[in-house]
């Protein structure tokens, strides 16, 4: 049997746990086993029955409100008394900052290879191999789990959401909630906003643009299209920006849909972060911009006469879609 | 308060990456090995200032690999430390990393071990977790802020779309990013003083690797820009929406 973590916020299942959801019934499905899933806090009915939507055979669900808030000592020991009790032998989770806490303490505990940041369905054929991303993006690494039960930590946006037409049925289970001793004082979301981590259009601003007084060029260009805005790292250290929008070898790495760079050099370091970006957009009045060699479209331009039309541009496609 | 900080040799940022022996190895040849960034300035740059605030007494670093990373942890100890370990074991395997360090951790009653938030040669971010699993501590992921009074310690950490404040006591795990620290440069005297600072080599644990690299691989190459006119913005559009299909 395959178990899914399906992490939730305010009672929703999040989209990088469908993603998870759908890989893990793929992997199930390739193994001649089923996928199931835990849900750990407060979630109703609804929110559980998306999981069947999305290939659960069943979903475990521990209510106990305690769980409403993260700890990565507590989750790690629910998640790893299920799966014992359940005779998992692999256990699905998304590269997420909840993932990231997890993963390492659930393989720790369990003796359980841990694969993170995978790409890729598992290769079964001999073994299990599991391609993940190495070298901050520029290079795959396939990676041999050679335990009986193996962790899957899953790259958000790497493999699709996957709709299953079947329904999940659920069974209630009690855990003690083991926390680690952290006491939580307190949560600063970035609020109305979709988290970089998760957008799947991103603007981005790099020096380019000349200073903080002309980003209602890129948000206007974010806005019209439904996109998270994001900069490089000179424009967060300089404070036009702040530091959660830097992405790159030493701030987030996302890999979205389509990833818009404005004014940005396109140096390794910045493609260290956005490389995975399926589809990739630059937009420099300087045509040997290195960015250009990493990019699908470009358009040699100043940005500050391109931004504007484009921005519009859209708004005519969208307003006559 | 003693501190261990968790140190990791990787390629600099610029590196060539490429893959030798039908792409079982990385091909190190021309290559410069840096500390791994979020190691040196966050992690350790962190640990200095606190003890240079009174709040550690001993800052020691440690990295598990072999006798080729001597100068990378020269490198580190030029910026600061007092002294440091190194595991002579060679692994990409990270459960046979941690249970290295977790021993050392143990043996030399370190209070809180500090990591980088991932090397970037791996980008696993699993040592800090196994570890503090290893030694059944509270473990704090993605710290982005931390500071110490008497035993207890505060600490900020990202979560999914914002940023969370906590308290916890130590002993303690914490994987360090951005924000921590800003980034320092050894000065002479931390180079001189580097080479005469404490370096002990002790033999690994027997532990068995849970996992293994079998082969790398090079992501397929772009097939080359489409350049738009800068004039008609509205082709660009039309290619996204036709053709790439992602508005
Ligand atoms: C260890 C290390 C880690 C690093 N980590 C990161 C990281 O995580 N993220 C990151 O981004 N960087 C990182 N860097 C820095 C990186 O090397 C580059 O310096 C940085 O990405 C450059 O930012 P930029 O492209 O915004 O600025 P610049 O390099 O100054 O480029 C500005 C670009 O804007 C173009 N431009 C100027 N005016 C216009 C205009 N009117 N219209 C259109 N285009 C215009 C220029 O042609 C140029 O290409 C790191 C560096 C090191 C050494």
């Amino acid at each position: 049997m395959i178990l899914v973590f399906a992490d939730q916020s305010e009672g929703q299942i999040k989209k990088q746990s469908l993603e998870a959801m759908s890989y893990g019934a793929a992997t199930a499905a390739q193994m001649g086993t089923t996928a199931e899933a835990v849900v750990l806090g407060t979630a109703d009915a609804a929110a559980l029955a998306v999981l069947g939507n999305y290939g659960a055979a069943k979903v475990h669900h521990v209510p106990a409100a305690s769980y409403d808030n993260f700890d990565a000592s507590a989750y790690t020991n629910a998640l790893a008394n299920l799966a014992k009790e359940l005779g998992a032998t692999v256990i699905v989770l998304s590269q997420t900052t909840s993932g990231k806490a997890i993963g390492p303490r659930l393989s720790a505990r369990l003796k359980a290879g841990l694969v993170a940041g995978a790409v890729a369905l598992p290769d079964t054929t001999n073994g299990f191999v599991v391609k993940k991303s190495v070298f901050s993006g520029k290079a795959f690494a396939h990676v041999k789990v050679n335990t009986d039960i193996k962790i899957v930590s899953l790259n958000p946006n790497a493999y699709g959401k996957i709709p299953a037409d079947g329904a999940a049925t659920v069974a209630i289970h009690d855990i003690p909630f083991a926390g680690s001793g952290i006491t939580v004082k307190s949560v600063n979301k970035v609020k109305g906003t979709v988290p970089l981590s998760e957008a799947e259009l991103v603007v981005s601003g790099g020096r380019g643009l000349k200073g903080p007084e002309n980003w209602h060029l890129i948000e206007n260009l974010a806005e019209a299209i439904g996109a998270a805005t994001a900069c490089s790292r000179p424009v967060a250290d300089a404070h036009w920006r702040p530091h959660h929008e830097h992405v790159g070898q030493t701030g987030g790495a996302i890999a979205p849909n389509l990833y818009i760079a404005v004014g940005i050099s396109g140096a390794i370091q910045h493609l260290a972060g956005v490389n995975r970006s399926k589809t990739i957009v630059v937009i420099n009045k300087d045509a040997e911009a290195p960015f250009f060699k990493a990019a699908d479209y470009g358009i040699v331009g100043d940005a500050f006469e391109v931004l504007p039309k484009l921005t519009d541009a859209i708004k005519q496609m969208k307003a006559g879609a | 308060m003693k501190i261990l900080v968790c140190i990791s040799k990787t390629p600099d940022t610029t590196a060539k990456i490429e893959f030798t022996d039908n792409g079982t190895k990385f091909n190190e040849a021309g290559v410069q090995f840096i500390v791994n960034p979020y190691d040196e300035w966050y992690a350790l740059v962190r640990a200095l200032e606190l003890k240079e605030a009174g709040k550690a007494s001993h800052v020691s670093l440690i990295t598990v690999a072999g006798a080729d990373a001597d100068p990378i942890i020269r490198k580190a100890l030029a910026i600061g430390g007092d002294d440091a370990i190194r595991v002579n074991l060679n692994s990409s395997d990270p459960y046979s990393v941690a249970s290295q360090i977790a021993k050392a951790a143990a043996d030399g009653n370190y209070d809180l071990v500090l990591t980088g938030k991932e090397t970037i040669d791996y980008n696993g971010s699993s040592i800090g977790g196994m570890v503090a699993e290893l030694l059944n501590r509270p473990y704090v992921s993605l710290a982005t802020a931390l500071d110490a009074e008497g035993g207890k310690l505060s600490v900020n950490r990202e979560i999914e779309g914002g940023e969370e404040a906590g308290e916890l006591s130590i002993p303690a795990v914490i994987s360090c990013q951005k924000g921590m620290a800003e980034q320092r440069i050894p000065n002479m005297k931390g180079i001189m003083g580097a080479r005469t600072k404490p370096l002990q080599v002790i033999e690994p644990e027997s532990s068995t690797p849970l996992t293994e690299i079998v082969r790398f691989e090079m992501p397929p190459a772009k097939a080359g820009v489409k350049l738009v006119s800068a004039d008609d913005p509205a082709e660009l559009v039309r290619l996204l929406h036709q053709e790439a299909k992602v508005i």
